[in-house]
């Protein structure tokens, strides 16, 4: 330890590789470079043009995209490092953050880890092992199993005695992969091989441990500070507790409802625990905190900078990666604990490319338009994506982190609300509507979270397809949305034919006058915009509109429905994007992005707290003239009962059954893996197993027909 | 210089500009009793021509409508709509042609035609209307189709045929089929506007039996959509009963037979918005812009212009029901051309007949416009004035507010007939465009010199407050009884005043019912009745659909001097 002090006194870091990709090497240049440290990147070919790379002073490859070929490939990364001639290595978070190999590997070749030492990062990395350590010092532990024997009667046995429900969960690794809660004993068995098989997959060690599983708990960590001189001081608790798919989605700092005791227990605790692992730099011990008994247990410690660390950045007005860098040249920490400020709340909210009604299945796709509020002091987006840019399948499908700062709890959730709703994404499906209603979901205004906040209040932030109300108030909303969309378009239509005249300007401008000139009647337009109904049913709803260009320049938007009423409107379009519309008395601003892809045209509208998707078909774009193309594209519904698609994209990593086989309803037919992360697809009736042609190791595509299952 | 207007904007306009020449007083006395009068009967004419209007666009019915729907098929307008550029204006043309015509109503005469851009190109589109009976040819079906075609060689337009007919209307073949203006004059018509490089193109959104095959197969190119458009010379039942062959329409007559195995189609299209946009990328190919023939008119035009100082709404005010009250044309044309600046020709002579130069939407126009009876002088200033912009290639607009040239002694021993036709001479060999207007009457051989329908103006339209006819219906009825007086009394038959009075209340009648607008827009006389608000910007259109081609040498007759 002393040695590695000493030679980073002697040289101070100049130039920082960054093993790592999106948000979080883009986050991590930021402040190297206000630091005047030069920046290096590395890229797969995936990810030659994306902005971590155009971010850095200069930019490495090092391999194909799928991750064990890049950013996991250790030593082509320190090879990367040597020949640009870096001085240290920034892991980031995920890949190779919490690899002890990975750390060791950088300090043989004389390149400083910005990390702790190896040494805490194998004793924490081995779960069973970390538990050993932590409670030999003292910090308090759930009730578990966290031996080695790892027969499958035995752990049976260990967790009848621990007593259900029980979880179990991979001893290396983290972000709740290969996680598994049972709450009967007939499940076991089922739930522990899938769990070996995903630890195996991630992370290439399949020990499992069993823990109680405490049914109504909140997820409290605390972050702590090390430096090279054994000081280690904690900068308050984040809570972590709303997931989903055991995933963290928001965060905050301090943690609601928690006394200033409380707190300081907690975090002498995590210090405690740093401390028995000689710990330096960045880390986070992660608590459980019982909110029935009041107690809390420590979980694990991550050895890294956590996706999360912002809000922790906020309340204590520091910058945790020059905290980093300070202490990786064997700096003292800047601050004593005393001096540690506690100022205001933060919130975090991820933003990730999923499928919400399909439980949160990671999305792909093209970011089309991607627009936030602008950044500030109160305000930060972290990203590591640009418009244009693809979610793709080979890494994790986070677009952004969006981080608000406020006085108090209160004031900081007024602005997430705020930024949520502005946060416009269009071209792949998001989180950003489920996290708005989180955010203004009541209970979390009240600030009470817990680890099954999601699972509790379902009713309430998913959709109810019987729900008339509601349906009725979506449909009335999407109409709303239709009509300004539709004015806007043509609004911007007529604009464009007064700026760009068909022809090259060759007709007089007589023709594309607004309102377009009609003999005796007015020039109507009329549109066919279909949407995603959530309620009666489901699927896609075609809404036909008619708008009337007024003589005044206005439209007389009308929906086919009859009795419903006629909205006037006028659409001024400002900028990019940004439109003014007035109708029925109410004046605001609208933003609309439209992009076309495969025939459709795809509209997407904000307009006050709401996100409209519309597809158009663009008829008079089409050129093709050949028989077998210009099919009808909606067939999303049109498969035939029975028919099994393809949840998302993904690897086929197991196929169960056979053609022909029979399977009862529910029964798991084959597995899919994407992001890491197995989903298991399951017959949706009884009946005999049809058409399956994909086997394991076959990569399919979102919505593409796995197979059927038909009652003969 | 004018007097000073009441209206602010035109203050302020005579101050930036530093002079106002030739800028045009307002003219309008709000107050008056003819204003009230005129406003309260034009609101009534335009309220029932546009319920006349809303009636025809409904096409034939709403069974037929709902029968057109379920077939995938779009209402001729909605085509149109779809096939010019998004946003655009369209020119539509007679709208009420045909309308109360026949014993049974033929909305818009079963056919939409007019004139609008695709890319940018101005093409005349000619629409058949599926459902007003099958959208077959009646007579004036077939005066209203080669009525487009007449307007688009004139103009060098290119025409785009959207075909879904029956072909002629059986029960009135005699009027449709054998005249020289008839239904092969359709194709003599294509075959000759294809030889002068007019294009001529043919969307097959329907049937095209018997004669209508020969649209889409005289067409330059060619769209059939699948399943709806079929062609052939005789259907199924015609088949069956002539060869005994049972064979289907899409197997006899479809888009595949015809784009793949005979070639009488060109291209395939999946449904109506398909055919539609494959028309558009037809025209987005033809690349005239190199060709001569087909100018674009815009040399001459500017394209900075303003609006005029006065209301167009004020046209409905200005323009009288009673056509014996005079009115100042300049009140109208204050109204339509560029901030309302006229540059007058020869204004203190010939003072019946307004002459002078302006622009509207900066395209530069010689105005005629009527003040009254033509007196020898103002014919002399209309054929001296019809020259200058002959040779100038200026477009003439005609106001036609006229009852006829002066007659009596004084005025035939002038030689009125001689300088009446000088300006019959001008008017009819001058090769600018010609758009006529009429505000008010349109008398006798007024209607000739002012460039009447037979003078062949590119385009014609009638204000719902004019009138047309040979003479004033009082005048006819004064003469036709004068002469009945007399055949009566060589046959020793006394007429009583009572029967005077009924003959000649039935002779004005008459003349009153044919005097019309309705009368000559529903058999085709005009190419439609337009609310006198919306003049400037039908002119506007017209000039720049009429400037679509290089300009023309004008030859002369001989000018009896």
């Amino acid at each position: 330890l002393s040695s590695a002090g000493e030679k980073a006194a002697q040289q101070r870091i100049e130039k920082i590789l960054i093993a790592n990709r999106g948000e979080i090497a883009c986050r991590i240049m930021r402040t190297a470079k206000r630091l005047g440290i030069r920046t290096v990147a590395i890229y797969s070919d995936a990810d030659k043009d994306s902005l971590h790379v155009q971010s850095a002073d200069e930019a490495i490859r090092i391999g194909p995209p799928p991750a064990r070929f890049s950013y996991l490939n250790g030593s082509s990364i320190v090879d990367a490092a040597i020949r640009s001639g870096a001085q240290a290595i920034h892991p980031g978070y995920g890949f190779l953050s919490e690899s002890a190999d990975f750390a060791q590997l950088c300090e043989d070749k004389g390149l400083t880890f910005i990390g702790p030492p190896a040494s805490a990062i194998r004793d924490m990395g081995d779960k069973s092992a970390s538990k050993r350590i932590m409670g030999a010092a003292g910090v308090p532990l759930v009730p578990g199993y966290h031996g080695n024997e790892q027969d499958i009667d035995k752990m049976k046995l260990e967790a009848d005695k621990i007593g259900y429900p029980i979880l179990i969960k991979p001893t290396h690794g983290g972000g709740g992969k290969g996680m598994r809660i049972v709450h009967t004993p007939n499940e076991f068995v089922e739930s522990f091989l899938a769990a070996q098989r995903e630890a195996a997959a991630s992370f290439g060690i399949n020990t499992i441990l069993l823990e109680k599983y405490i049914t109504r708990p909140r997820h409290i960590e605390v972050q702590i500070f090390g430096d090279k001189h054994g000081n280690i001081l904690h900068l308050y608790e984040r809570d972590c507790s709303v997931q989903r798919r055991h995933q963290k989605i928001i965060e905050e700092a301090p943690a609601p409802d928690v006394s200033n005791d409380f707190r300081e227990h907690l975090g002498q605790a995590a210090v405690s625990a740093a401390q028995a692992v000689n710990y330096y730099n960045a880390g986070t011990v992660e608590f459980i905190v019982d909110t029935i008994s009041g107690q809390f247990y420590f979980m694990e410690m991550n050895t890294r900078l956590q996706v999360e660390h912002p809000v922790t950045e906020m309340i204590v007005g520091q910058d945790l990666v020059e905290w980093q860098i300070h202490v990786a040249n064997g700096e003292v920490l800047p601050l004593s604990q005393s001096q540690v400020p506690l100022l205001g709340h933060a919130f975090e909210a991820r933003i990730y490319a999923e499928n919400v009604p399909k439980g949160f299945l990671p999305a792909t796709g093209v970011l089309h338009h991607y627009h936030h509020n602008p950044v500030s002091s109160t305000v930060r987006v972290e990203t590591g994506v640009k418009e244009g840019d693809a979610v793709s399948m080979h890494y994790d499908p986070m677009i952004a982190k969006l981080v608000v700062w406020g006085e108090n709890r209160a004031a900081a959730l007024v602005k997430l609300k705020d930024c949520l709703s502005k946060f416009q994404v269009a071209g792949l499906p998001t989180n950003i509507n489920f996290l708005q209603k989180l955010a203004n979901h009541q209970a979390f205004e009240n600030g009470k979270v817990e680890t099954h906040f999601i699972d509790n209040y379902k009713d309430d932030l998913f959709v109810d397809p019987k729900n008339s109300v509601l349906a009725k108030e979506a449909y009335e909303a999407t109409r709303l949305g239709a009509s300004l969309a539709a004015a806007c378009l043509i609004a911007k239509e007529h604009l464009m034919l007064t700026r760009s005249p068909p022809g090259g300007g060759s007709l007089h401008p007589i023709w594309y006058a607004n309102p377009p000139f009609r003999v005796h009647h007015q020039a109507k337009r009329s549109m066919e915009l279909e949407w995603d109904n959530d309620y009666d049913c489901g699927g896609s709803k075609l809404l036909k509109l008619t708008a009337t260009c007024q003589p005044d320049g206005r439209y007389l938007i009308e929906t086919e429905e009859q009795g419903s009423p006629a909205l006037e409107v006028k659409a001024t379009y400002l900028r990019e994007h940004c439109y003014r519309v007035e109708a029925d008395g109410v004046s605001k601003e609208v933003n609309l992005a439209v992009y076309v892809k495969d025939h459709i045209r795809h509209i997407h509208v904000w307009e006050g707290s709401y996100h409209h998707y519309f597809r158009e078909k663009t008829g008079l774009e089409l050129s093709e003239d050949d028989e077998s193309q210009h099919k009808p594209k909606f067939e999303a519904a049109a498969h035939p009962r029975g028919t099994v698609v393809a949840p998302m994209a993904g690897l086929v990593v197991k196929v169960m059954v056979k053609n022909k086989t029979k399977v009862e309803e529910g029964q798991p037919v084959l597995v899919l893996e994407a992001m890491k992360m197995e989903h298991v697809v399951k017959a949706p009736s009884s009946g005999y197993v049809n058409g399956l042609k994909v086997t394991a190791g076959e990569q399919v595509s979102d919505g593409s027909v796995l197979f059927s299952v038909k009652d003969e | 210089v004018y007097g000073s207007s009441r209206r602010a904007g035109s203050l302020e306009f005579v101050t930036r500009r530093g002079f106002c020449l030739g800028v045009l007083p307002d003219g309008v006395d709000r107050n008056s009793e003819a204003f009230a009068t005129n406003s309260n009967s034009l609101a009534e004419l335009i309220s029932e021509l546009q319920s006349q209007v809303a009636k025809v666009l409904l096409g034939g019915g709403t069974e037929a409508v709902r029968r057109n729907r379920s077939r995938n098929k779009l209402l001729p307008r909605e085509r149109i709509d779809r096939l010019i550029d998004p946003g655009a204006s369209f020119l539509e043309l007679s709208q009420l042609a045909g309308h109360e015509l026949y014993g049974e109503p033929l909305p818009s005469a079963g056919i939409v035609t007019g004139i609008g851009p695709v890319h940018g190109q101005l093409c005349m589109i000619v629409a058949n209307d599926p459902t007003v009976k099958g959208g077959t040819y009646y007579p004036i079906t077939v005066k209203k189709h080669l009525r487009a075609q007449e307007i688009a060689a004139q103009c060098k337009l290119p025409c785009i045929y959207l075909v879904d007919s029956g072909g002629a209307f059986l029960p009135k073949q005699a009027d449709v089929f054998p005249d020289k203006e008839n239904f092969g004059r359709i194709f003599y018509n294509q075959a000759i506007m294809s030889a002068e490089g007019i294009p001529q193109i043919a969307l097959v959104l329907g049937s095209c039996t018997a004669g209508g095959a020969y649209i889409p197969a005289m067409a330059d190119e060619s769209v059939m959509v699948k399943g709806n458009g079929t062609i052939f010379l005789a259907g199924p039942p015609l088949v069956k009963a002539a060869t005994g062959e049972e064979v289907s329409a899409e197997d006899l007559g479809g888009a595949s037979v015809h784009c793949k195995t005979s070639g009488v189609s060109d291209y395939f299209a999946q449904d109506e918005l398909h055919a539609l946009a494959l028309g558009r990328n037809i025209i987005k190919n033809l690349h005239m812009a190199g060709k001569d023939i087909l100018g674009n008119g815009l040399h001459n035009v500017k394209y900075e212009y303003q609006e005029p100082l006065y209301d167009a709404i004020e046209l409905r005010s200005i323009a009288p029901t009673d056509l014996k009250q005079q009115f100042d044309i300049r009140s109208v044309i204050a109204r339509i051309v560029d901030g309302s600046e006229f540059d007058e020709f020869k204004k203190l002579y010939g003072t019946t007949l307004v002459t002078g130069f302006a622009r509207i939407f900066g395209q530069p126009v010689g105005i005629i416009g009527n003040n009254g009876i033509l007196f020898n002088e103002s014919a002399l200033k209309g054929a001296h004035f019809i020259e200058i912009c002959t040779q100038r290639n200026i477009p003439l607009v005609f106001l036609q507010n006229i009852t006829g040239f002066m007659v009596g002694s004084k005025s035939e021993a002038n030689g009125i007939a001689k300088s009446g036709a000088k300006m019959v001479m001008a008017v009819s060999c001058a090769k600018v465009p010609k758009i006529t207007i009429v505000v008010g009457g349109s008398f006798g051989a007024g209607n000739y010199a002012m460039c009447g329908r037979a003078y062949s103006p590119n385009f014609m339209f009638f204000w719902p407050n004019a009138r047309i006819s040979v003479m004033g219906g009082a005048q006819a009825a004064g003469v036709l009884a004068q002469i009945e007086k007399a055949n009566k009394k060589k046959q020793g038959i006394q007429w009583s005043k009572e029967e005077e009075e009924e003959f000649r209340a039935k002779v004005v009648e008459a003349y009153e019912k044919e005097g019309s607008p309705y009368y000559s827009t529903v058999r085709l006389w005009d190419d439609g009745i337009i609310d006198p608000a919306d003049t400037r910007k039908v002119i506007g259109l017209c000039i720049s659909a009429s400037m679509n081609r290089a300009p023309q040498n004008t030859k002369f007759g001989v000018f009896r001097m």
